[in-house]
């Protein structure tokens, strides 16, 4: 089957990127070097084409929010009711009624819809598991497959996207805030461990914005370095460091559950609540390689408590050493040992993130 | 791709092998290797005087991507190691022919360098082996 192109594609092709099938869509896996890409966004700003996602529109029929946030009361385990004002966002996970995770999203309260964004890998999932709660409420579902994504992360990222695009008012929002402009938003939001934004805007001004920004000495970045920079922040990658038969519990997000107000009952509520009581067996944790070697998902990892596995590791050139995300025993901590191609290694249990605020968080 | 330096015999494997004055026969990684692989990370050595068979693993290279075997091109015994690569493994990236070399082998039997591809027969076998990963087209 073809693979689904962004309004980028063309000026990914004419920078010379390699492009790769991600999640059914063509995207660029790296321009140049990786590791390059990934030090460019730590030290200054850096762009993504993240269109793939999948953007979706929640809003009462007749007009208004109220629907619409009773749907995701339901749907998210966050709570959308703490959104008390239009332009802030949150994020959370869609659990299943087993409390396994069927995506991590952001939403956004705008001031006429609540906006969610999700995955591209679970496109048809999570459309038919909003489409299919929805039919309790009076509320319309509508995919915006009409809007482009661009990220631009990175310490000097909303200064350099204010200069390019003259849109000031993204330098004051907070972390999690978006603001509207015409057909624009633009979000204090991303998936990098760095200050930065994201930008949903129609596909037709897609191109302008990115070489503009570009122009702006803005580098564009790959999904090499995405994967890289995300790890490093611990931010888990839905599909490999949880899946719909983790829960969020079993996977470093048990801060994205709002247990209050007790009576919100969201899907999968009971089975955390029966998990949360019994503790789960497994948790998801960080992992710091002491040698040289670079750990990859599906690694086995043993610890004093049991053995576990590595769902996403990589080589952190923001750290100079491997780490990774493992899902372990729960009582693991400490030293570990990883066997990388066949050969035992030492590794230290670390809580994720490695990396925090343009520093590392372990020596 | 690139052009070839036509003075170096080439592994199916995409290990270059360069017979030097003295005998030794100089292992890398060709330039097409080295852009599959993206970003080198670690390269794992072989030892001094280890014995190393023609076609058998004799280092690993970490990049960005994956883990990959190096072959031997030819037998014999390892005689240089390349130490710059422990502090500067984006040598094999930068400069793959030259200040990214791996290894010298002493080598046993020379003429197994002549069961090598030459440089416009391992052109050919990269541009096949690109068509088999569909072309550059989201390769």
């Amino acid at each position: 089957m073809a693979l689904r192109r962004t309004p980028l594609h063309a000026l990914h092709r004419s920078a010379g990127a390699v492009m790769i099938d991600f999640a059914g869509w063509s995207m660029p896996l790296r321009y140049g070097s990786q590791i390059e890409e990934h030090h460019a966004v730590r030290a200054d700003a850096g762009m993504f084409d993240v269109s793939h996602m999948t953007i979706i529109d929640v809003r009462d029929a007749r007009g208004g929010n109220g629907h619409a946030q009773a749907l995701l009361r339901q749907l998210i385990a966050n709570d959308v009711a703490r959104l008390d004002a239009p332009g802030k966002a949150l994020y959370g996970t869609l659990l299943n009624e087993s409390g396994g995770i069927v995506d991590d999203v952001i939403a956004y309260r705008l001031q006429d819809r609540f906006r969610v964004v999700a995955n591209a890998s679970t496109r048809e999932r999570v459309l038919s598991w909003c489409t299919r709660w929805a039919a309790d409420f009076a509320v319309a579902v509508e995919e915006r497959p009409d809007l482009a994504m661009v990220a631009i992360q990175g310490p000097a990222a909303v200064q350099r996207f204010v200069a390019a695009t003259g849109h000031s008012g993204a330098a004051a929002l907070q972390r999690f805030q978006a603001l509207t402009a015409d057909t624009w938003m633009i979000a204090r939001t991303g998936y990098t461990g760095e200050d930065g934004l994201e930008v949903l805007a129609p596909g037709a001004d897609a191109a302008a914005l990115w070489q503009r920004l570009a122009e702006g000495g803005v580098r564009p970045i790959g999904f090499g370095a995405r994967d890289t920079l995300r790890l490093e922040a611990g931010l888990n990658l839905y599909g490999h460091d949880m899946d719909e038969t983790t829960s969020p519990l079993e996977s470093n997000l048990g801060w994205t559950v709002a247990w209050t107000p007790k009576e919100r009952a969201f899907i999968g509520r009971d089975a955390l609540e029966a998990q949360r009581g019994a503790k789960p067996a497994a948790k998801l944790t960080g992992l710091a390689l002491t040698q040289r070697g670079v750990m990859r998902r599906g690694m086995r990892v043993a610890t004093a408590a049991g053995d576990g596995v590595i769902t996403s590791g990589a080589f952190a050139p923001s750290l100079g050493c491997s780490v990774a995300l493992a899902r372990v025993p729960r009582g693991a901590a400490g030293d570990a040992q990883v066997t990388v191609r066949g050969e035992p290694k030492p590794a230290r249990l670390l809580r994720p993130p490695f990396w925090r605020d343009g520093a590392r968080t372990f020596e | 791709m690139n052009e070839l330096p036509g003075e170096l015999a080439y592994a199916p494997t995409h290990e270059w092998a360069r017979l030097d004055d003295d005998g030794r026969v100089v292992v890398g990684i060709s330039d097409y290797a080295q852009e599959q692989l993206g970003d080198v990370v670690y390269v794992e050595l072989p030892e001094l005087d280890q014995d190393v068979a023609a076609a058998e693993e004799s280092a690993v290279v970490e990049s960005v991507k994956a883990a990959s075997d190096i072959y031997a091109p030819v037998s014999g015994t390892v005689v240089a190691l390349n130490d710059a690569l422990a502090d500067a493994p984006e040598l094999v990236n930068e400069d793959p022919y030259g200040r990214g070399w791996f290894f010298a082998i002493e080598p046993s039997d020379p003429s197994q360098l002549e069961d090598l591809l030459d440089a416009s027969a391992y052109s050919e076998h990269c541009e096949s082996a690109a068509q088999d990963d569909g072309g550059d087209e989201d390769a």
